[in-house]
Parts: C-alpha cells; sequence; structure tokens
C-alpha cells in the first residue's frame, strides 16, 4: 500500500436516497482516506446499514456522487462493478453466509469469479482466513450448525479471503458475549495494523469504538496494546441521526461535543 | 379513484419488473459463466423430486377419465372409444395442464420461498457483492432445468395417465384391452403430440419464472417469504391456465 498524499478510498457527496416517500439518507458527505478507520455510530434505523451498501453498489443513491477507490460507481450496473467490489470486503449485519454452501465453500466463494486463482491456491487462502479466525476446523460445516458468533466470524473471514483494500463491517460485534466480541475487535485491528486495510464499521457498542480509537496491534505479544489518551488521527466518526449526519469528525472532537444526541453515543 | 389508480400503477410496475427480469434471465444465457453444476442439481430436484406427484396424479386422472368417458359413451353404446377419448384428453389438455399445475405447486413455491429468504436474510445482496450476477446463479438454472423437466415429466404423466384409463376400463368397465390400446393409438396424431409438448415448453417459462419473481421481490422478514410463496403459486397457477386457453386458441387457428 502507498503511504503518501491522502487519497480517499471512499468519497460521499451530497447523497440522498429515499425509500418510498421516507428519506433514508440525505446529503451526506464525507470522506475516507486510504489506511483509515471510520467508525459509524447512530441510532436502530438512522441510515447505517444503508450507507454502508451505497458504499458497496448494492444500492444506486437519488442524488449524489459516491466514489470508491478512485471510482464514480453512483450509477455503475453490477457487471461493471465487480472489478471494484474485488478491492472491497463486506460483513453483512446477520452474516448473511449462503446456508446451502459448506463454510469452506462460503468463504472461497469468491473464487469463483476468479480464473486466476487456481483452486489449490484458492484452498490453501481459504484455510488461511479461517485460521485467522480461529475456526479452520469448520470448513466441512454446514453455516446452520455454528453458532451465531462463529458464523459471524466466518462472515469475516469470507470477506477478508481476498485481501481487500477497503473493508466494510455492518456491527460485527452486535448480540455476542464480551469474550467473542472482543475476539473480533482484536482481528479487525490486527487486520488494519498488519495489512494497512481502510475501513468502515458501524458499531452500537462504544468500547468498540474506543478499542479501535485508542490500541492496536503488537505481532510480537499477539495482542492488542492500548496508547495514548487522544487516540490515532487515522480513526474518525461519524454519526448518524434519522438519516443526517451529526457529527463527523475525530475522537478528541467527539468527545469535546455538546450535541446531547451526539453525547449519548460517547458515554 | 385514487385507490383504482394507484391498484392500476401496482399492476403495471410488476409486469415491468417481471418482463424485466424474464428479458435479463433469457440475455444471461448467453453469456458465460454457465453454472451447470446448479442447472444439473436444479433438473434433479425439479424433474426426478416431482415424479411421484406426477406420477400419482397422471395415474389416477387418466383413471377417472375412463370411468366419466365409458359411462357417456355407454348412452351412445360406443364405450370402444374410450381408449381415443382418455389418450386425446390426457395429451392435448389434461396431462400438460395438470402437471405443470402440480410443478407450480410444488416448485413454483419452493423458488419463491427460497429466494425469498435468500432476499431477507441478506444472501442476494452477499451474492452480488462478491460478483455473482443472482439472475444468472439463481434464476437462469432454474428456468433451464424446468424447460427441460416439465416437457419430460408430462410425457411420463401422459403415459401413467394411458395405464390409469387402461386400468379402470379392463379392471371396473371390463372392456377388451385390445381394443383400448388400439384405439388409444389410433386416435393420435402428430398435431397432438406437438400441443402437448408445446404447453409444457410455455407454462415451463411460467413456473420458473413466476416463481423466481416473486422469490427476488419479497420484502418483510419470514412473514415476507410465506407471502411470496402462495402469491407464486396463485399467479403461476392462474397464468397457466390463462395461457393454456390461448395457446389452445392459436393452435386451432392455426392448425385448422
Ligand atoms: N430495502 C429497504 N426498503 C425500504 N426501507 C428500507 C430498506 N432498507 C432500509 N430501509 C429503511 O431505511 C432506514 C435506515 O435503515 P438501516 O438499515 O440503514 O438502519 P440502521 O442504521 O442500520 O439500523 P440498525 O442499527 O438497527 O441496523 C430505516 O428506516 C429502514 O426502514
Ligand atoms: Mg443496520
Amino acid at each position: 500500500m502507498n503511504v503518501g498524499a491522502p487519497e480517499p478510498v471512499i468519497q460521499f457527496e451530497n447523497v440522498t436516497l429515499s425509500f418510498g416517500d421516507k428519506p433514508a439518507l440525505e446529503n451526506i458527505s464525507f470522506s475516507l482516506d486510504r489506511g483509515e478507520t471510520m467508525i459509524l455510530l447512530g441510532a436502530t434505523g438512522s441510515g447505517k446499514s444503508v450507507l454502508l451498501k451505497l458504499a458497496m453498489g448494492l444500492l444506486a443513491p437519488d442524488s449524489g456522487k459516491i466514489f470508491v477507490l478512485g471510482q464514480d460507481i453512483s450509477h455503475m450496473r453490477d457487471l461493471d462493478l465487480f472489478a471494484v467490489r474485488q478491492k472491497i470486503g463486506m460483513v453483512f449485519q446477520e452474516g448473511a453466509l449462503f446456508d446451502s454452501l459448506k463454510v469452506g465453500e462460503n468463504v472461497g466463494y469468491v473464487f469463483e469469479r476468479m480464473p486466476e486463482v487456481n483452486a489449490a491456491e484458492a484452498e490453501r487462502r481459504v484455510l488461511e482466513a479461517l485460521r485467522f479466525v480461529g475456526l479452520e476446523h469448520t470448513v466441512g460445516l454446514f453455516p446452520s450448525e455454528l453458532s451465531g458468533g462463529m458464523r459471524r466470524r466466518v462472515a469475516i473471514a469470507r470477506a477478508i479471503v481476498a485481501q481487500p483494500e477497503l473493508m466494510l463491517y455492518d456491527s460485527p460485534t452486535a448480540g455476542l458475549d464480551p469474550i467473542t466480541a472482543k475476539r473480533i475487535m482484536t482481528l479487525i485491528v490486527k487486520q488494519r495494523d498488519l495489512r494497512q486495510v481502510s475501513s468502515l464499521l458501524v458499531t452500537h457498542r462504544v468500547q468498540d469504538a474506543w478499542k479501535l480509537a485508542l490500541s492496536y496491534y503488537d505481532p510480537q505479544q499477539d495482542k492488542l496494546v492500548t496508547m495514548s489518551r487522544n487516540g490515532d488521527s487515522k480513526t474518525s466518526f461519524l454519526v448518524l441521526r434519522e438519516g443526517e449526519i451529526a457529527f463527523v469528525g475525530s475522537l478528541s472532537e467527539l468527545a469535546g461535543h455538546t450535541d446531547s444526541y451526539v453525547k449519548k453515543f460517547v458515554t | 379513484m385514487g385507490l383504482v389508480d394507484d391498484y392500476a400503477k401496482h399492476r403495471i410496475l410488476a409486469v415491468q419488473d417481471f418482463t424485466l427480469l424474464s428479458t435479463r434471465t433469457l440475455q444471461s444465457l448467453f453469456r458465460s459463466p454457465r453454472y451447470i453444476t446448479d442447472i444439473i442439481q436444479q433438473m434433479d430436484f425439479i424433474g426426478f423430486g416431482s415424479l411421484p406427484i406426477v406420477v400419482l396424479t397422471g395415474f389416477f386422472t387418466g383413471a377417472v377419465l375412463a370411468l366419466q368417458m365409458a359411462k357417456t359413451l355407454a348412452t351412445f353404446g360406443e364405450t370402444s372409444l374410450t381408449g381415443q377419448l382418455v389418450m386425446l384428453s390426457l395429451v392435448r389438455e389434461l396431462g400438460p395442464v395438470l402437471t405443470s399445475l402440480m410443478v407450480a405447486g410444488r416448485n413454483s413455491s419452493g423458488m419463491a420461498s427460497e429466494l425469498g429468504s435468500m432476499v431477507v436474510s441478506e444472501q442476494i445482496e452477499a451474492m452480488r457483492a462478491l460478483g455473482t450476477d443472482p439472475v444468472k446463479k439463481l434464476v437462469a438454472p432454474r428456468l433451464i432445468a424446468t424447460v427441460i423437466m416439465l416437457p419430460m415429466l408430462t410425457v411420463i404423466s401422459d403415459f401413467i395417465g394411458l395405464f390409469g384409463g387402461f386400468a379402470t376400463s379392463f379392471f371396473v368397465i371390463r372392456l377388451n384391452p385390445n381394443q383400448y390400446w388400439y384405439s388409444a393409438y389410433q386416435a393420435l396424431e402428430y398435431e397432438d403430440i406437438f400441443q402437448g409438448l408445446l404447453k409444457p415448453f410455455v407454462f415451463a417459462f411460467i413456473v420458473a419464472l413466476v416463481g423466481c419473481y416473486y422469490g427476488l421481490r419479497t420484502t418483510g422478514g419470514t412473514q415476507g417469504v410465506g407471502k411470496s410463496t402462495t402469491q407464486a403459486v396463485v399467479a403461476a397457477s392462474v397464468l397457466i391456465l390463462i395461457c393454456d386457453f390461448f395457446i389452445t386458441k392459436l393452435l386451432l387457428w392455426m392448425l385448422g
């Protein structure tokens, strides 16, 4: 990855999208630079998942423009989007594993469209991705045979298997016990710090946000280490309120914000 | 007035969506990659899986036809024509229509519920995110499999129906077996076979596309899946019966 002049991997310009008469997102503008992480907060139904789907090109905006990895994807057809999507990994809110396929096939699904990766190489990478989430023994199982937290981890393995430059995580730790949640957060930070992956992460849990902003992965100890008070400048926050941006900025700006809605997410 | 307008608008939009899905499916047939294993899997599921119900409906339809025909024909003293009537009704109408209705009940609903649950659990979106066109991966194999299997199932159903008719005419009506088979065989013409195969071919499009269409436009969670499933069966069945009328009319007009 080229570290140098900041270059946005995601850029939204005045994006608006409505379902029926009700706007789900209104006039959203922000950008995320390469190698950085943005944490997306907001009440349920405020449009976080919709925003991620727009960034993946799964939904098209009514107006405004969306640039991802340098390309204007606002109104691209699915067929043309593949080249862009190949570089993005997405973890859906409910995992969205294919329940007719085994875990290994789920994780290796993306290689079906990549003839340049041969079968042996694909299998090796599938196992590697599953090892990364600590689930290599589940290769031959069906998703229905796994627990919810395991399924979430498989979904993460599926998203990282093609080594994307950009990760979109939709509530990866929602409804999980603290141990599994911590494991997943460690995984995300590891991914960020080892491979300089940019990510956009939706979460309801403030602890997750803190962890991302305030810790880094130490490969020697194989765990997360907390760093100084103010966190790194590579993590920014975006708070949504009923489809509109209530706040966008860094951790210290967020901590000092006075708006009562925004403050609720910090404490 | 507003309500009627809304209703009409919804219908027209639905027809438009359905046409769009059909066009995209047909277009996708000519583009690689082709999901051969999916096609074979669907053929097994739709063709082999529907065999029991198709055999049962076929047999009893033939059997009851013979029963009814023989009774009517007896009033003219022409029970020897039972075979002929059973054969023609089966091959031209009842074989294709009943088989398609049974397959619609089993497979349009199956497709709608399977694709519907994939929609509500975001699997369709995940598929698109991973670079696969759901129309190509899911709809096209189902369409191809149905188009291949439904005519075959119809032929099987016709045969079994003929045996059903034979069973009643032999065991119940006590007709001469040779007479039954001879009149049945004599009655059949190429036009009938053509008609009998054209219908399931057309109905296969209805079964597969309607099932997939309702599945893919599912909204509203598991409840929505149930709704799509019901709607798919109803719409497919009604469309099959309507199409049957127009195909028959067209063929009568063309073949004289
Ligand atoms: N496919 C859709 N059709 C119609 N409305 C939708 C659709 N997807 C989302 N919405 C609406 O858009 C709004 C935002 O939904 P979204 O899923 O983005 O919420 P969210 O912020 O992710 O909430 P949560 O934290 O509960 O996941 C909601 O009001 C929802 O009803
Ligand atoms: Mg959501």
